[in-house]
């Protein structure tokens, strides 16, 4: 017989002592290399462990993200928590059962099939046997391999899983406790704030530090390492003047600045790119059928995190201690080897909450700040936090995209063959995927800047992710413009490149029902044989009352878009109905969700209403501009979504005790987009093809018309 | 030269003695008095993370020098209620589980707490308008609002008997 394959995550980090340990009489400590960041994923792995240890979730403690205790998970990213680390979780805890059962079987003389355990008592044909995971934790070695043998629960089993759960780390933000790593405080701790290099490059060619500490009104200090310069001081409201002040009073050379042009789009055709073709060849003859082409953009977007970054280093006797607020302690960590020279041995990662960061914000960037000025103070643990317009202006951005479909339609109207041509920078430029920590380009011989790529395919493409439609359509291919040179550091935001893909995609479905004059729903559902696709689309509709053939126009209109994530992962329709006058009033969103087996439902509904709500704040309000550099710098410059400009929102969960879990996080972001621009065209009789849909465009489309 | 300034927060009567008097309040509740509660988000009085009570007013306060609320009375996120006794609103919004990241929640509740305090039976656009002050970049809005009515409600059943 062959050995079970085991789940990612547990086979990259075998030893069980890595995900479970009994520290003391009736607790139990479940690590996991995912980190929490809001989206209730800490809760998710308790409910996970409580019913493969069969114990009560009372009972566990999550310790997660730290390079010293924790499994190496990569990133929490992409949706994949509970999908990978989240099976991986299920197996390591059924292996350790499984372990403890054999024991106890052997202890008790009987065989392992007479036993259960019942909140971590292990009872022998339903009878007490005065053993548990406690009295037996001295006896079985965690210190060993996963096998895979041991079983994992199913439906029947599960007491905590497919529950609502309260999350474990909301009372303490609802108090005000001290959660954040922006409330850490050390002993003898300085505070910094760093004068950032504007860009790779760039030189300091003077620096008025009279000024600066005059600005400051008490001490302060500079710490400087190439060109890369802080300021530091026990007091941080001198180290706060101070850095507000340093940028006026520090001349750079060789500065670049982008400029408004380059904030559209439309900037990026005809730029050096790399090319490729993914999919089917171009048809031989596409003559005498008939052609539909479309072109669909999106600016760029900050993820706009509503703390900015911190990060705080100890540098003593050797070795480097970080917190960070990091997706990635151990990426995070190797980063910092290349840019320090030091041992990964010597340098400790822990992860410790901020707040929600949406994909690679300045979290690790003001990790390594930290880390820098630590190494020159040994000692003194430096605390970094960066400023509203630093984190506005050097967080890496959500890169501008264009998106040209062309379609071949066959005689009744339905594509026959996709072509989504897409140009873009790297949504990728996480340290040591494909960028480096912002602070080390300022150090004397930086690193060099890593090749231009973008995420695989295998890994779910950046660009590229969900540019194919799951349509049934007989050809499609991608042709990809990775654009090398990109005004602004890009990289990853929630879902990477599937907003924009399926904003496109999904407006061009509507545009060639309404050619044919055919209801959305129904024409999606004629070009769909996947059952869970047309699940979600049906029943979404049925939950917003579609009729088809609802006149639109008057300024009211409604619109509908579906997407498959990554086209493997969780499926999710939405309807959006909406009033545009001036501007567009979002009335009421309707989303139906598949993401089969669903471990915490309040959670996965908490995240999709997110996920509808920041992309409704995208499509509508969202585009960092240039303006000798980055003129977005403050709420005021980038306004999002308020309290009063939210839609009403119904979410229905299906398919929800499917054995495999699906990610949830970034799933509905593209059908929102979509479903706006659907409602939004619906209003107008006028279709608005690039993002974000502003006055001005409204304004602009209905004067044309 | 060191100034005293005097003021009530939560219930106590505060003293501090800073070189700088124009210190912003958020720093001093953060960094002389330890009250991490109230949080940092901007520092340009946009984004609502520092919003406090002063003197009964929901204010931010990331950039309001210290010496500005001498003698005046201070209400902070920890003085609304604890585990034990929580307010509420703190009630509601666990019921609700209303927040993702969290990081915004100690100002809104607070901006919550103005609002109720002025009108115990807003409507939702009432309460829109209130939190309007405040940013939520996870997308919490409608479970925040939700909860706010709920408090609410249960605080006018409490007003009655």
């Amino acid at each position: 017989m062959n050995a079970p394959v085991l789940p990612g995550p547990l086979a990259d980090n075998p030893s069980l002592d890595r995900w479970v340990s009994f520290p003391a009489p009736g607790k139990v400590t479940v690590l996991t290399g995912r980190v929490e960041f809001g989206q209730g994923v800490l809760t998710a792995m308790a409910q996970i462990a409580a019913d493969e240890l069969d114990v009560a979730m009372e009972r566990i403690t999550i310790r997660s993200g730290d390079t010293e205790l924790t499994p190496n998970e990569g990133y929490t990213a992409g949706s994949q928590s509970i999908q990978f680390g989240g099976v991986a979780m299920r197996q390591a805890c059924a292996d350790v059962r499984g372990l403890f059962l054999d024991k106890a079987a052997k202890v008790l003389g009987c065989g392992p099939s007479e036993l259960s355990i019942r909140d971590g008592n292990i009872l022998r044909n339903g009878a007490s046997t005065g053993q548990d995971y406690w009295t037996l934790s001295g006896a079985v070695n965690l210190a060993t391999k996963a096998t895979g043998s041991g079983t994992r629960k199913s439906g029947s089993d599960f007491k905590t899983i497919g529950q609502s759960s309260a999350r474990r780390d909301l009372p303490g933000k609802i108090f005000g406790e001290g959660t954040f790593i922006h409330d850490m405080v050390l002993d003898g701790m300085l505070h910094a704030r760093v004068v950032r290099q504007p860009n790779r490059g760039a030189t300091i060619d003077s620096i008025d530090e009279r000024a600066i500490k005059r600005a400051a009104k008490a001490p302060v200090e500079f710490v400087r390492n190439g060109n890369f310069l802080a300021i530091v001081g026990d007091n941080e409201t001198a180290v706060e003047l101070a850095g507000t002040a340093a940028p006026n009073h520090v001349k750079w050379q060789h500065v670049e600045t982008p400029t408004p042009l380059q904030a559209e789009a439309s900037w990026l055709l005809q730029r050096p790119a790399i090319d490729r073709i993914i999919g089917a060849p171009e048809p031989a003859d596409p003559q005498g059928r008939v052609r539909f082409e479309a072109t669909y953009s999106r600016g760029h977007l900050a993820h706009a995190s509503i703390s900015p970054s911190c990060g705080l280093a100890l540098y003593r006797d050797g070795h480097l201690t970080v917190w960070t607020h990091c997706q990635g302690v151990f990426p995070l960590r190797a980063a910092l080897v290349r840019t320090l020279g030091l041992e990964a041995s010597a340098i400790s990662v822990h992860h410790v909450q901020g707040s929600g960061c949406y994909g690679h914000n300045g979290a690790d960037d003001a990790a390594a700040d930290a880390a820098i000025i630590a190494i020159k103070m040994p000692g003194k643990p430096i605390r970094v936090r960066w400023r509203r317009e630093e984190e506005f202006v050097y967080e890496p951005k959500s890169p501008a995209m264009v998106v040209k479909v062309r379609a071949l339609l066959d005689d009744a109207g339905k594509p026959a063959d996709w072509t989504a041509e897409i140009w873009s920078g790297t949504h990728n430029k996480r340290p040591g995927a494909g960028g480096n920590l912002l602070g080390a380009e300022a150090l004397p011989n930086p690193p060099p800047e890593p090749p231009p790529a973008d995420v695989p395919e295998a890994n779910g493409g950046g660009a590229t992710r969900n540019a194919e439609p799951l349509y049934d359509i007989p050809a499609k291919r991608i042709i990809h413009h990775l654009v090398t040179e990109t005004p602004v550091r890009t990289s990853a935001l929630r879902g990477l490149g599937a907003m924009p893909n399926v904003f496109a995609l999904e407006c061009c479905i509507d545009e060639l029902a309404e050619r044919v004059g055919q209801d959305p729903v129904a024409y999606r559902l004629s070009i769909t044989a996947d059952k869970r696709a047309r699940a979600v689309i049906e029943k979404v509709a049925q939950m917003a009352g579609w009729e088809a053939g609802e006149p639109g126009g008057a300024g009211r209109g409604r619109g509908i878009a579906f997407a498959r994530y990554k086209n493997r992962a969780a499926y999710s329709a939405v309807v959006v109905e909406l009033n545009v006058e001036e501007t567009i009033r979002l009335r009421h969103v309707w989303c139906t969700t598949d993401a089969g087996l669903v471990v915490n439902p309040d959670g996965v509904i908490n995240q999709l209403e997110g996920g509808i709500i920041q992309s409704a704040s995208w499509v509508l309000k969202e585009q960092v501009r240039f303006d000798n550099g980055v003129s977005s710098f403050d709420w005021e410059t980038y306004p999002v979504l308020l309290f009063s400009e939210v839609p009403e929102i119904d979410i229905e969960l299906i398919n929800t005790k499917d054995e495999v879990p699906l990610g949830v996080g970034e799933v509905t972001a593209g059908p929102t987009a979509a479903a706006i621009g659907n409602a939004v065209s619906h209003a107008l009789g006028a279709r608005i093809r690039d993002l974000p849909l502003t006055r001005d465009r409204i304004m602009a489309t209905l004067l044309k018309e | 030269m060191t100034k005293k300034i005097d003021f009530t927060v939560n219930g106590k009567p505060m003293s501090v003695s800073l070189d700088n008097e124009e210190t912003p309040l958020l720093n001093v509740l953060r960094n002389e008095l330890g009250l991490m509660g109230t949080r940092f988000g901007c520092g340009l009085e946009q984004c609502g993370c520092c919003m406090v009570l002063i003197d009964g007013q929901p204010e931010k306060c990331c950039t309001k020098p210290v010496s500005s609320v001498a003698g005046k009375t201070i209400t902070t996120i920890e003085g609304l209620g604890t585990p034990a006794h929580p307010h509420p609103l703190q009630q509601a919004f666990i019921d609700g589980q209303a927040g993702q990241c969290g990081y915004c929640l100690s100002g809104i509740l607070i901006s919550a707490k103005a609002l109720l305090e002025r009108n115990l039976s807003p409507t939702r656009a009432e309460i829109a308008q209130a939190l309007d002050d405040n940013i939520c970049r996870c997308g919490s809005h409608n479970r925040i609002m939700r909860a706010v009515e709920k408090a609410a409600a249960q605080m006018r059943l409490g007003a009655q008997s």
